[in-house]
């Protein structure tokens, strides 16, 4: 399948967490192809330099008979602050679908994000469907845990963690990793979120002998494989290219443990 | 109205593409026909694979980005043998980059890759990425000259040579390689740069500097290529901060007979395309009938 670039309109662009918001566009070509894990490169300021470059942004959900596609995205930089402003029926030029998005395999899946990590998720939740699934998540405090309200209706057990123990229990969720696996049920890891995270995640995935696919997120200039800004390193010594080998990864190429 | 001759090399119009900002070409072949390019430049390509800088290799600044690839690439070997045939079935004449941590490795380069299919070499004696070689021959005349001649030596095919803007003096550097025998000059690379992390107090890119591009470096390019136009009689490529066709016949009215699209892939990935379309479009306007009549007719 191509990937293209389209003018999309924008269907809506609302908050669903401080400072997050959810950007839903109409563009039905990429709808019609994406799958979990792909992302969308969009240029946030059309008529300007500033900035320059496009933003790689996860493909949180789509609804190919609506022909949209949405992104879920935190105001952080230059970037997302453009894109906040972005009203409904403006114009976005947008590329898409872009990257390997992840392998649909197993029939006992546990999905493992943290923070921004949790967008493509959604995605893919979706898609698993209906294979009972497993969600573990992880974040700050519990105002960040919007969400919990999105996978609520998605999955059969939803495990949350906090930093704080504002909601679910208090720590990280590779706290809460091992007595998961201990129950054996699961034959499928997706995991996304912050390095720190995966890593672990990938580490007892492989303990517990247990597939795991890997989200990465690096800072790209062309989305298409052209630039090698994003490459990484892999374990059988070549470097890959996060924006088009990936960004979802088997663990065991990337990750070393 | 649009077809150009560079040193030999016949493009269907004077829109080239900037090394190392579209790859092979077939990663962008998706959005543009590669057939409508002027020529592809291909990704810097070394003898042996290179794996790259470590750390973040970009870094966003006003209008512009820094990067510090280093030079990532699988080698000669797997261009010729890979990707060279890949290219075959576009006619799209294909010029390869290439990048030597010594003399004598641009001499073997340009043997490696003078075979069909290529259709000429641009020596990049202007990396700011590495430690050796790149800018470091790109600095000074002499060392520039001999990366020329023993290209030149090796090599039937035109050799273009791409030229670094950090020198005192670009007419210096644009005669010597002239004099040398370079066929056509490429104008400009990145400016070196670096951007700091106040939070971090750290340098954003993990080489620490990297090569400034984009629409800031314009007026830069511009000047330089206008320069250069004065002094050589080779054909001049004019690049850095293209991203419109206005950009480009700026360049062109600079003294620059083609114009390469590098950071403005990233911004526009059909950029080629469009920037040939506009130059089109303004050429009937003005009731030009080849692009050539715009070549250094700025009136200074």
């Amino acid at each position: 399948m191509p990937k293209i670039v389209v003018e999309a309109q924008v269907v809506d662009n609302v908050d669903i967490g401080t400072q997050v918001k959810e950007l839903v566009l109409y563009a039905p070509e990429i709808a019609a192809q994406a799958v979990p894990g792909q992302f969308l490169h969009v240029r946030v300021a059309s008529a300007t330099y500033h900035p320059l470059l496009r933003r790689p942004l996860s493909i949180s959900n789509v609804d190919a008979d609506v022909g949209t596609v949405s992104t879920i995205y935190r105001i952080v930089g230059q970037g997302t602050t453009c894109l906040s402003t972005l009203n409904k029926n403006n114009i976005v030029d947008c590329m898409g679908p872009l990257g390997n998005g992840f392998t649909i395999q197993g029939q006992r899946p546990l999905l493992i994000g943290g923070g921004m990590g949790l967008a493509p998720l959604i995605f893919l939740a979706g898609v698993l469907c209906p294979r009972p699934i497993e969600v573990l998540m992880g974040g700050r405090t519990e105002k960040e845990m919007f969400w919990a309200s999105i996978f609520k209706h998605m999955c059969q057990n939803l495990h949350i963690t906090t930093d704080d123990g504002t909601l679910g229990s208090r720590g990280v969720t590779l706290d809460l990793l091992p007595e998961l696996l201990q129950t054996g049920k699961f034959d499928m890891i997706y995991t996304c979120g912050p390095h720190v995270m995966m890593d672990g995640v990938a580490r007892l995935a492989k303990e517990y002998n247990i597939p795991c696919q890997v989200s990465l997120e690096e800072y790209m200039a062309c989305g298409v494989g052209g630039c090698l800004s994003c490459t990484c390193a892999t374990n059988d010594g070549s470097r890959k290219k996060v924006c088009t080998d990936g960004p979802v990864f088997w663990a065991k190429e990337v990750v070393s443990c | 109205m649009l077809a150009v001759n560079i040193a030999g090399i016949k493009m269907k119009t004077p829109v080239m593409t900037a090394s190392g900002t579209f790859g092979f070409g077939l990663e962008y072949s998706d959005f543009v026909d590669l057939n409508k390019i002027g020529a592809v430049v291909v990704k810097g390509t070394t003898l042996k694979p290179r794996s790259g800088n470590n750390g973040r290799r970009i870094a966003e600044t006003p209008a512009g980005m820094l990067n510090s690839i280093g030079l990532e690439n699988p080698g000669v070997e797997e261009f010729l043998h890979t990707t060279l045939p890949k290219l075959a079935q576009y006619d799209v004449p294909i010029i390869v980059n290439i990048s030597g941590n010594t003399v004598e490795e641009y001499g073997k380069l340009a043997t490696l890759l003078t075979v069909p299919g290529v259709a000429g070499l641009e020596l990049n004696i202007s990396c700011p990425n590495v430690k050796e070689g790149g800018i470091a021959f790109g600095t000074q005349c002499h060392s520039a000259a001999a990366v020329v001649e023993m290209a030149k030596r090796n090599t039937k095919l035109p050799v273009i040579v791409k030229l670094s803007p950090n020198v005192t003096d670009i007419v210096e550097m644009a005669q010597a390689v002239e004099q040398a025998g370079a066929d056509a000059i490429s104008l400009i690379n990145t400016l070196l740069g670096m951007a700091i992390d106040i939070h971090k107090w750290k340098p954003v890119l993990g080489n620490v500097v990297g090569g400034l591009s984009g629409p800031a470096v314009r007026p830069v390019a511009v000047r330089m290529v206008w320069q250069v136009a004065q002094a050589v009689k080779v054909p001049i490529i004019g690049m850095g901060g293209i991203v419109t066709a206005d950009d480009a016949i700026e360049f062109m009215l600079a003294g620059a007979s083609a114009v390469a699209v590098g950071t403005g892939n990233f911004v526009n990935p059909k950029a080629t395309q469009s920037v040939a379309e506009g130059i089109k479009d303004y050429l009937g306007k003005r009731g030009l009938s080849h692009v050539n009549q715009l070549v250094g007719k700025v009136n200074v």
